[in-house]
């Protein structure tokens, strides 16, 4: 197998950043999030196209680029 | 040094009726219609200085089909620059140019505005129990794509074998950060169970690493050399690759990563490090793998990730931005380009599903698997993809892309501008600005040049080979200045 590419060292900024990202979400913004999601997803159930399957399956877009 | 770059984006849009006549032809056609007639005066394309059929590397091949021109076509040139049109079966809006990567998104986000009204207007003329909708997207699901076109002014000097071999690992890579998703796979010989999701709408669709065609045996890079400017000193990059994008960031890094590493192989600052093995294998491969983890054979036998040969071409450009500067690409928006660049590439690499505010696969991925898990649904559920075209859909009350807290960083405002206001920084300045001001004497329009008919004969036609002139700095008060166009004309030397 082929050796695995040196990844690209970051630089001294970035390597700061990502450990900043990197660091785990408290569980009040995982919450948050989840109940986001949650919201999003009612929505969804009310303006899904009501007959998913017919609606997927007269999805036709012939002729293009 | 790499020239003063100008960009734009040509968007084929899917389009649905439902409870009547659903030929997409017909439906384009009244679509663009009913948007002209409802807000300007129609004045049609002029197609003497067209020729897809060119080919960048200075042949032809004997067994490709020339691009056609259907010149029968609805085909309309809008104030604010943009040419709005029926392109094969779709209804297509080809962006006024732009000089940066803020601007393509304002205009981009303009076009989808002119979609939405054009909707509207058309519904009404469609009556109740019907109802056309569009769709931006890429992909049916059933093997047919449409496009989202990008262009690029390159220097004429610069090698188009450069070009192709250093621009394709960044096509064949960006892809994860501006893929549009897409739930299923269309590869060729393979069934739609076997991804369950990936990255891009068009990955699938790609059979050659470069060539001519745009419908067939799609290539990752486009050949055709029809510059519409001077073609001693220019081509126009045709990158037919991408997806359309609903997220403004997503438009943004797409376009101005992709100006910047056109600015560095003018400059030949690339060299060969993240040159690809196998572009065609690996643009799936990337476009399948959301986990971001696999790795694509480089040509020197090396393995690496899409995300690594992305950050391998941010650091060439942060140094190249240190030794060049950016001000063949817009300075002050390609450094924020840079910025958010390497934020989006932190966060994909940290943990993918940070990004769903910016990156649409992320966004729509995380709508589609919440409503796997939810409802209990098996990864092939019709539910699932609906989910897929939905996200895509147009209107306002339905389309899911709307709903998902998508970042932007264009001003409503001046979105809603660009939909009667062209760029001031390039020539379509001129083209919108004389619309606008000379409705009545403009016969014809394409992105070259502007026709008159001022009762004097001949038609004049004004000849608009530079990009870059024709900017409002450059005749904004002599536009002023005239009362009609044949003062214009006049002052212009015509």
């Amino acid at each position: 197998m082929a050796e695995r590419t040196q990844r690209q060292k970051p630089t001294g900024d970035r390597d700061a950043e990502v450990v900043e990202e990197a660091a785990p979400a408290t569980n009040e913004a995982g919450e948050k999030l989840k109940g986001e999601l949650d919201d999003l997803l009612d929505e969804i159930d009310e303006v899904l196209e009501t007959n998913a399957e017919d609606f997927v399956k007269s999805y036709v877009q012939k002729g293009g680029q | 040094m790499a020239i003063r770059k100008v960009c734009g984006i040509e968007t084929e849009y899917g389009i649905v009726v439902r409870g009547a006549d659903n030929n997409p032809v017909s439906a384009s056609s009244l679509l663009i219609n009913a948007y002209v007639n409802a807000t300007s005066r129609k004045i049609g394309w002029d197609f003497e200085d067209e020729s897809p059929a060119n080919d960048a590397r200075g042949f032809n091949l004997d067994d490709v089909f020339p691009p056609e021109i259907e010149s029968s076509l609805v085909n309309a040139v809008l104030p604010n620059g943009a040419r709005y049109y029926v392109d094969h079966a779709h209804p297509e809006i080809s962006l006024p140019e732009v000089a940066d990567a803020l601007e393509a998104v304002r205009w981009d986000r303009a076009a989808d505005e002119i979609v939405r009204s054009s909707m509207t207007y058309a519904n009404e003329i469609l009556g109740a129990g019907a109802e056309m909708v569009v769709y931006k997207n890429n992909s049916d699901g059933k093997g047919n794509s449409y496009g989202c076109h990008e262009n690029y002014l390159m220097s004429r000097d610069t090698p188009f074998g450069r070009i192709a071999s250093h621009i394709t690992p960044h096509f064949v890579t960006r892809q994860v950060f501006c893929g549009a998703g897409k739930v299923g796979c269309e590869e060729p010989n393979r069934r739609p169970g076997d991804v369950a999701y990936q990255l891009s709408q068009r990955a699938d669709f790609f059979e050659e690493e470069i060539g001519l065609e745009t419908t067939l045996k799609r290539p990752i890079v486009n050949t055709r050399d029809e510059p519409h400017c001077d073609p001693q000193k220019y081509r126009r990059l045709h990158v037919i690759v991408g997806d359309a994008n609903l997220s403004e960031v997503a438009t943004y890094l797409k376009v101005g990563t992709s100006l910047i590493v056109l600015a560095m192989i003018e400059d030949d600052q690339l060299g060969d490090e993240v040159l690809l093995a196998n572009p065609v294998a690996a643009i799936r491969q990337v476009s399948h793998d959301p986990t971001l983890t696999r790795t694509i054979m480089l040509r020197d036998g090396r393995r690496a990730t899409a995300l690594e040969i992305q950050w391998a071409l941010f650091e060439r450009a942060r140094k190249y931005e240190q030794t060049h500067g950016l001000d063949a690409v817009g300075a002050d928006v390609s450094v924020d380009v840079l910025d958010r660049w390497e934020r989006v590439l932190s966060g994909l690499e940290t943990d993918p599903s940070s990004m769903g505010h910016c990156v649409d696969w992320v966004a729509k991925q995380r709508l589609v698997e919440g409503f796997r898990d939810r409802h209990g649904l098996p990864a092939d559920s019709p539910r699932l993809k609906a989910i897929d075209l939905q996200y895509h859909d147009l209107r306002l009350d339905r389309g899911l892309a709307a709903r998902v807290g998508l970042e932007t960083i264009v001003d409503p405002r001046d979105v809603l501008a660009a939909t009667t206001q062209p760029p001031t920084t390039t020539r379509a300045y001129f083209r919108g600005r004389c619309l606008q001001k000379f409705p009545d004497d403009i016969v014809a329009a394409n992105w070259d040049s502007l026709v008159f008919d001022v009762g004097r004969d001949p038609l004049r036609r004004v000849p608009m080979m530079e990009p870059l002139r024709g900017t409002a700095d450059h005749v904004g008060s002599l536009i002023d200045d005239c009362d009609t166009a044949a003062e214009l004309l006049d002052r212009l030397g015509q």
